[in-house]
């Protein structure tokens, strides 16, 4: 099957700090592929390529087909019509409110009526569990409504793919896996393709169809979860072992 | 040894020079090549569909526009007051305090307004514009606009370019009317000239070539301090020393309010000698 969405070979620089050194990942359609990595080494980065946010210093970045660097902007933007997307930090609009933050997609790229969208907003709201919030500014939100505000915005639109970095961090447990559920059952609804970049290790692999480990500026591998959890290579080795505990190893062993 | 090294020194401080110096016209050359290419993608979407809401650009005028109302008619009064008061002290000189009107006049519509009308808009309207639109970059707000498929220089910038071209020559206008009224108030009330012969100079002397240029001069002015302002805030990540953080929009805003002040009055020069 002919990927999504492909990186051959991204490499970048910054100053003397090289922190992709020839990233190779492709992503297929309707599937979840989840980036995990230690934090600072460049998983976000990955992400900003793919959304052509960032010019890789070589390589190419390739979404339905087409080199992000070397399309115009109209074509850019036709690309960017299917994609919803969360920052690490969430980039709400900070002047606007809540509900003007997810109702914006709507007004901006759509023609529907301030009742439709406002119907559409706050059945978003509702599924990200935040109510009684729509007039309040982000600036006023707790870190992990932010996060989920962000998520309603990014789903408003039911893109054809999703990127979200780090969507339930600063969430609680039962947060957390409300937001997963909401996950999977959009996912099986809208048949999205998501990128999800996330340091919730094991349990972001019940959402995933494969696994991708950034690692020495690389990807090491993409896999399925579960021959993710027992693959050869060694840095994927230690990075399960130790977000996952010794219990594979053992059975590594055994095995 | 030391008589070869002396020049070897003398050189490599020679070739940091210039490399300094072949690094600054780079990056002054780059900026004025991005600004230019933002101005023309920027007029393209006030021209081109998809059209941005009329109530951005009402907005933006309330904020350009009318919260402006108050400095500009306070500036205005005070300048005309003192166009009065010097007017009538050197026009009595030579008996001749029947031209107050016309000189008053003349000052404000074709060199004072539009000018101090712009000077006064650029630290009202055009730092804010700025310091706005540069929270927005560093804040990831416009990379998230541009992922959601929508164009900053739409969304945001073509609302703010038409509001200052439409807002500029009306506050200019006020500015003009009430610095007149300003001048009458000391000339005549005060100093006691005559009050037909204020407004009689004034309406033989004022020429439709006067107000079109005062009108073409705000027209330039509005467009200059709001390109200059927004682009200063777009571009504020890529500044020379730095553009990161509060201290990066500080330091955008700071050069931004400098920058449209010193090119409204170069302009004002070159528009004025092209006019004359
Ligand atoms: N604009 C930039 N300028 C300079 N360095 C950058 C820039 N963006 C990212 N980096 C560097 O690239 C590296 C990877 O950053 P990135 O944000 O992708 O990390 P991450 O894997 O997402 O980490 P985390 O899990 O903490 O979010 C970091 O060392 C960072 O300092
Ligand atoms: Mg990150």
């Amino acid at each position: 099957m002919e990927p999504l969405i492909q990186l051959i070979d991204v490499r970048k620089k910054f100053g003397g700090q090289e922190v992709l050194k020839g990233v190779n990942l492709a992503i297929y359609e309707g599937k979840t592929t989840v980036i995990v990595g230690e934090s600072g080494k460049g998983k976000s980065l990955v992400l900003k390529h793919i959304l052509g946010l960032i010019k890789p210093d070589s390589g190419k970045v390739l979404v339905f087909g087409k080199d992000m660097n070397k399309i115009g902007s109209k074509e850019l933007k036709d690309i960017r019509s299917h994609f919803g997307v969360l920052f690490q930090n969430a980039a709400l609009f900070d002047s606007m409110t809540v509900f003007d933050n997810v109702a914006l997609p709507l007004r901006e790229r759509t023609n529907a009526s301030e009742e439709e969208i406002k119907i559409i907003v706050n059945e978003k709201l509702n599924l990200m569990d935040i109510e009684y919030s729509n007039e309040k500014y982000p600036a006023q939100l707790s870190g992990g409504m932010r996060k989920r505000v962000g998520l309603a915005r990014a789903l408003v639109l039911n893109p054809k793919i999703v990127f979200f970095d780090e969507p339930t961090t600063g969430l609680d447990v039962a947060k957390s896996n409300e937001i997963y559920r909401v996950f999977h059952r959009t996912q099986t609804k809208l048949a999205y393709t998501a990128v999800i970049v996330s340091h919730d290790v094991p349990k972001i692999f019940k959402l995933a169809d494969y696994v991708a480990l950034i690692h020495e500026g690389i990807i090491q591998d993409c896999l399925t979860p579960e021959d993710f959890q027992t693959s050869e290579n060694p840095a994927i080795r230690d990075f399960v072992e130790e977000t996952m505990g010794l219990i594979y190893e053992s059975e590594h062993v055994e095995g | 040894m030391i008589l070869r090294q002396r020049p070897r020194g003398v050189i490599i401080i020679v070739m940091k020079l210039l490399e300094k110096l072949g690094e600054l016209s780079l990056y002054y050359i780059n900026q004025i090549g991005r600004m230019g290419i933002f101005l023309v993608l920027v007029c393209i979407n006030i021209v081109k569909p998809p059209y941005y809401k009329i109530s951005y650009v009402t907005k933006q005028i309330y904020l350009i526009g009318s919260l402006s109302i108050f400095v500009i008619v306070f500036t205005g009064v005070f300048t005309g007051m003192v166009l009065g008061l010097q007017g009538y002290n050197t026009l009595s000189k030579f008996g001749s305090e029947g031209f107050l009107g016309s000189a008053v006049a003349l000052s404000l519509i074709r060199e004072l307004g539009p000018v101090l009308t712009a000077l006064m808009v650029t630290g009202r309207a055009g730092s804010a514009i700025c310091a706005e639109i540069g929270i927005m970059r560093n804040s990831e707000q416009i990379d998230a606009l541009e992922c959601m498929a929508i164009d900053p220089h739409n969304y945001i910038m073509a609302p703010k370019f038409i509001a200052a071209i439409i807002s500029m020559p009306l506050l200019t206008a006020i500015f003009d009317v009430v610095g007149i009224f300003g001048g009458y108030l000391i000339g005549v009330v005060q100093l006691g000239a005559n009050e037909g012969a204020y407004f009689h100079s004034m309406y033989k002397n004022v020429e439709y070539n006067d107000v079109s240029m005062g009108f073409i001069k705000s027209l330039c002015f509005g467009l200059l301090v709001v390109w200059i302002c927004s682009a200063k805030g777009y571009f504020v990540h890529l500044e020379r020393k730095g553009g990161f953080g509060a201290e990066g929009v500080s330091r955008a805003t700071t050069s931004a309010v400098v920058v449209s002040s010193v090119a409204v009055l170069v302009f004002d020069y070159f528009i004025t000698s092209v006019l004359l």
